[in-house]
């Protein structure tokens, strides 16, 4: 027996070593190196196992779970090293691969719409909800799509008003949207429910003038509209523009292509109506005019007057752009100045 | 229309402050631009007379005066206005006056010589942009009174911005009938009697254009006193007026057309020969007008003629030869209507808008003309003197406007206005605006005043009855709208799709004149055709339409180079106008330009300059967005770098350009380096396609590549081309991915790596079939093209 407590000393002794060796290891090779020492076919404690037969018959069991139990040890602690080294080699790998993630992402810059634009299509959005359909006209008009079917007769002082570019006694540049209104009305029959972007051009060029800019017309044609759907129209219009509730007030005024005519202020948006420089200290600002369809212009399209009537409106579209964004001059949107287009991402 | 408070008070006197007159105005469509005090913000002016002058002892220019404010003692006060003496009334700031400014006055040395007070200018109290010495009061100032209570200072001037259908508010009549309206308050006009003449003497008068001067009326004045002077309360309410004193018949002529609204003109009776002729213009007649400029008078102009010629251009401006001098004595004074269709236009013709004109072109009361006569004479007679004559009347009564009678329906009220009114309201709101209602059965049969030249039919009315009701106290309501289907087009794609598209890959959208400068446009012009001229441009840089939106994005590229970016990246959607005026094509185009580094400095990558086949990709993009086959020809642009450029071809068809603009434009264009451009019909690009859906293969698919060797000359296109005339069923995308010429390739050649993707949509494709093919590949590109696989 005293070989065999011998024997078992001995084994004691491997799993130690083998522990060690386990522990020991800081890669996949060295440790698999250490399992093939151990647990391997020649390794040394496969070799008790291999021994195993040449031991008596009570030896054997007691040997024999001994050496199970060792090589369990030795198996599970390599298996249990194994993982912790790969952990390792994976936070090692992550911490080579870390990289500053708060420096900027490459080729980021998304350019912008102008501001014009962005205003226009807001506008388009809104009367597109409510059944306007886009149209346009041709910016090189003639007189009589500008004028005479607007009810601006050649000698009216409205015509004076108007500051118009001329190519020659027949042909100019629109000074405004309505004559689309005269187009449409030309093509299609009532009911009609439009609105005009685009450029106008006027003779003018001063510190809140310039030569071009955008209109937005409306129109709407059907056996039932009154001036007080106009109000509501526009009312709701500004109001969803401007995306807060704001005081909207109409004024009679004139336009020889509406009868009733109205311009419309809203509640000075800068100062909110307590009075400022913007507003001129009134705490109003003008921003669109409108009217009843004048029945000399649906006489002009062969609409019956009597049958239809019909609501008109424009705006300016810059106007409501220097409104919107807090621009303070007309000028910047034609200077397309990078640093001022940058702001309108 | 300039007035001001005090005067308006004069005629209506609500219960209002100026303020709420102004807000009421407004509301009612007469827009109050401004009301702005007629004086500056001063006290302590007192009415003062001087007593004595002596000189200054120790300067030339300085006077000393003793000074009466009826105060205790006279004030020692030195002066160095020229037009200070004995017995005149002035301004004084006393002691403690403030002067505009926050100007104090204080006890003063003026080279040794105490002042206790100042002599004030018109100037000086803000009631004058500049003036000349001192502030001469009239005679019966009572010396010692406050300067604003005398001059009823504390008033305001209302500044009325009419719309041009309002021509019967050009006068303070006018004006206060409103206000009367607005504030139910019944008006207190001024009484105008008629004054009978003293003497028989007349100047005759003819009229041959009846039509367009259908009533004239003319009186004789002699005898009035060529050095009589303008009232002060005459001279202060045209000032309120914005109009300068001139001379006290041409003063009382614009004071009677500010007050009651009908211009009128004064000849001096001893320059006019013969008679008075109111005609149309001959040939080649000419008129030095009272502004000094002669003017070659066109003959569709009405003018006032006397035996020697045209006197004044009627309605408009009166001639220098016959005008009333400091020499004048007798007077023949016009009040006339001439019809607004026969002064329209006129005056702008001449370059010139007067008060006169402004009036007559909207509609001047044709019944007005005797009582401005009257009133003018009386006030003539007042401050001139002398003695009128009887009146001379050229009437041609069925020239004259009609007055409408207009049928106003209840229900029609409603129709347009959206609310029923009161009958009540209706007929006292349109008697008190001086029409005549009478009921019918349908509503009212309204006949208008001779002085609303804006009211001609019914829904005229109905603007008059809206603006009383007040726009603001109508309803705002939503329409009952009938539905009108619109189609979704699918095939139509919406311009933001383009924009948005352009904006993502980094370009910012840029809005340009659409007129440019024709020498910038010249380096541009793909073509001899002459650009549109506008005949009137603002400047001679925005003088011819654009066709191309080149110009205006290279324009604003050099404007941001000019200021430190060094990177464009621009795009504009715009008409671009080309052809004949008769036959204008002003077809929109969508176009942009780069400039500078590929990509806004980073910390990463090395940084390279962009180049052709990077703003390609973004013209492609765009194009991919549409419908059809796309094709880039090799073709020259004048503008267009030569072996960087090429005309863009949809479906066979030239749809735009794109390129390197050609470097021989960086200098007149004022840049260094390299801008690329493009430019695309816009509806060309908006013109998509409805997906039309194919069955995915189940079966493998399997890729083959070719390296083709062919000429230097050969482009990519041809190849391209080439492999678009094979037909299979196999062959299902081809793809370019490489392009190598140098080592291992003929001098002269270029190698052209493709890839070729097969499938079979039913079945798994044979070995044999797919080797058939690509010999049928390699033998079309052999034959056609000359191109030998590299193996």
């Amino acid at each position: 027996m005293a070989e065999l407590s011998s024997q078992l000393l001995a084994l004691k002794d491997i799993v130690e070593a083998a522990k060690t060796a386990i522990q020991n290891a800081t890669d996949a090779k060295t440790l698999d190196n250490v399992r093939v020492e151990y647990l391997g076919k020649k390794g040394l404690i496969t070799k008790y196992l291999n021994e195993l037969g040449n031991l008596s018959a009570e030896e054997r069991p007691l040997i024999g779970k001994e050496v199970n139990l060792a090589k369990q040890e030795v198996a599970g602690l390599t298996e249990a090293r194994t993982k912790v080294l790969a952990e390792q080699a994976m936070h090692a790998a992550l911490a080579a691969e870390t990289v500053d993630v708060t420096l900027p992402g490459r080729n980021a810059e998304v350019g912008g719409l102008h501001p014009v634009t962005r205003t226009l299509q807001r506008i388009e959005q809104y009367f597109r909800q409510i059944g306007f359909q886009i149209a346009e006209g041709p910016e090189i008009e003639d007189g009589d799509h500008n004028f005479t079917a607007l009810n601006i007769p050649e000698s009216h002082p409205a015509r004076a008003m108007h500051d118009t570019f001329y190519f020659n006694a027949e042909m100019l540049l629109r000074t405004h949207t309505s004559p689309v209104q005269i187009r449409v009305m030309e093509e299609q029959q009532p009911p009609l429910r439009i609105i005009a972007p685009g450029r106008v051009y006027r003779c003018d060029s001063d510190l809140t003038h310039t030569p071009m800019f955008h209109q937005v017309e409306g129109l709407m044609v059907d056996e039932n509209v009154s001036f007080t759907d106009l109000k509501g129209i526009l009312a709701d219009f500004l109001q969803a523009f401007f995306e807060k509730p704001l005081n909207v007030r109409f004024r009679p005024s004139y336009f020889p292509f509406t009868e009733p005519s109205a311009e419309a202020d809203i509640e000075c948006v800068i100062c909110g109506g307590e009075g400022c420089r913007v507003c001129s200290h009134t705490g109003w600002l003008e921003v669109l005019g409108c009217g009843m369809v004048h029945p000399k212009v649906f006489e002009h399209v062969n609409i019956d007057s009597e049958k239809y009537l019909g609501l008109a409106f424009g705006m300016g579209v810059e106007r409501l752009a220097m409104l919107r964004y807090g621009v303070n001059d007309l000028r910047l949107f034609f200077e397309n100045d990078l640093r001022f287009l940058r702001q309108f991402k | 229309m300039k007035l001001s408070e005090n005067w308006l008070r004069e005629w209506v006197n609500p219960d209002f402050d100026v303020q709420v007159i102004a807000e009421k105005l407004t509301q009612a469509g007469l827009e109050v631009d401004s009301v702005s005090p007629v004086a500056g913000d001063f006290s302590g002016v007192l009415v003062g007379q001087v007593k004595s002058v002596v000189p200054h002892p120790d300067a030339d220019k300085l006077r000393v005066c003793e000074v009466d404010v009826a105060a205790d003692e006279l004030l020692h006060i030195v002066c160095g206005a020229s037009n200070v003496r004995e017995g005149l009334k002035i301004p004084v700031a006393v002691i403690g006056a403030v002067l505009p400014g926050d100007f104090k006055i204080k006890q003063a040395k003026l080279r040794g010589e105490p002042s206790f007070g100042m002599l004030c200018s018109a100037k000086e109290l803000g009631l004058a942009e500049s003036s000349d010495g001192l502030l001469e009061l009239p005679e019966d100032a009572p010396v010692g009174k406050d300067i604003r209570d005398y001059l009823a200072l504390n008033d305001f001037t209302i500044e009325v911005d009419l719309t041009p259908n309002r021509s019967d508010c050009l006068g303070v009549a006018g004006i206060a009938r409103e206000l009367g309206v607005i504030s139910r308050t019944n008006l207190t006009p001024v009484v105008i009697n008629d004054v009978a003449a003293t003497i028989q003497t007349a100047f005759p008068v003819s009229v041959e254009a009846t039509q367009a001067c259908p009533n004239y009326i003319g009186r004789v004045i002699e005898n009035i006193n060529p050095n009589a002077k303008t009232p002060l309360w005459m001279q202060e309410k045209l000032r309120r007026s914005g109009l300068r004193n001139i001379s006290p018949v041409v003063d009382i002529t614009n004071y009677v057309m500010l007050e009651l609204g009908q211009p009128m003109h004064a000849f001096d009776l001893q320059k006019l020969q013969q008679a008075i002729t109111v005609r149309f213009a001959k040939a080649n007649e000419k008129l030095t007008l009272l502004d000094g400029q002669e003017v070659e008078i066109a003959e569709q102009t009405l003018i006032i003629a006397d035996g020697s010629g045209p006197l004044a251009l009627a309605g408009i401006m009166g001639g220098e030869a016959s005008a009333v001098d400091s020499a004048t004595t007798s007077l023949f004074l016009e009040a006339a209507f001439f019809a607004p269709n026969a002064i329209a236009g006129q005056a702008r013709s001449y370059g010139l808008h007067t008060d006169s004109s402004h009036r007559f072109e909207r509609g001047v009361d044709p019944e007005l003309a005797q009582q401005a006569m009257q009133r003018a004479t009386s006030l003539i007679l007042e401050i001139v003197g002398g003695q009128a004559g009887p009146l001379t009347v050229v009437s041609e009564e069925s020239a004259l406007p009609e007055t409408p009678q207009i049928l106003l329906r209840a229900n029609r009220i409603k129709r347009v206005l959206g609310i029923e009114l009161e009958a009540a309201e209706v007929e006292e709101q349109l008697t008190r605006l001086g029409l005549e209602v009478t009921q019918v059965r349908e509503g009212w049969l309204v006949i208008v005043p001779s002085f609303r030249f804006d009211i001609n039919i019914e829904v005229d009315l109905i603007e008059e009855l809206g603006r009383l009701y007040g726009y603001d106290r109508l309803p705002q309501t939503r329409p009952e709208i009938s539905v009108l289907p619109g189609a979704i087009s699918e095939k139509q794609l919406a311009t933001e799709r383009l924009q948005n598209l352009l904006v993502d890959r980094g370009y910012f959208e840029a809005i340009t004149y659409s007129f440019v400068d024709p020498t910038l446009q010249k380096h541009f012009a793909d073509s001899e055709a002459e650009p549109i001229k506008l005949a009137n441009p603002i400047s001679a840089d925005l003088s011819v339409m654009r066709h191309s939106l080149w110009p205006g994005l290279v324009q604003a590229m050099v404007y941001n180079l000019n200021r430190q970016q060094e990177r464009v990246r621009l795009f504009e959607v715009g008409r671009v106008f080309r052809g004949e005026l008769a036959n204008i094509d002003q077809q929109q185009c969508i176009g942009g330009l780069v400039y500078g580094d590929l990509k806004p400095e980073q910390w990463s990558e090395t940084n390279r300059k962009v180049d052709f086949f990077d703003v390609k990709a973004d013209v492609e993009a765009l194009l991919a967005l549409g419908n059809g086959s796309v094709e880039y020809r090799v073709e020259a642009h004048p503008a267009l770098h030569p072996g960087q450029s090429a005309r863009i071809y949809q479906d066979g068809k030239a749809v735009g350009w794109i390129g390197a603009l050609h470097p021989k434009l960086n200098k007149p264009l004022g840049f260094t380096g390299k801008a690329y451009v493009f430019e695309l019909a816009l509806t060309v690009c908006l013109q998509s396609a409805i997906p039309k859906f194919t069955a995915l293969s189940r079966y493998p698919a399997i890729r083959r590549d070719l390296a083709l060797v062919v000429d230097n000359s050969v482009v990519a296109f041809e190849i391209e081309h080439c492999l678009k005339g094979i037909e299979s069923d196999i062959l299902k995308s081809i793809q370019l991915f490489d392009v190598y010429s140098g080592d291992g390739v003929e001098l002269g050649k270029k190698s052209i790596a493709v890839a070729f993707h097969l499938q079979h949509g039913e079945r798994t494709m044979t070995d044999d079939e797919v080797d058939a093919l690509m010999l049928q590949i390699t033998n079309k590109l052999q034959s056609e093209l000359g191109a030998v696989v590299r193996t």
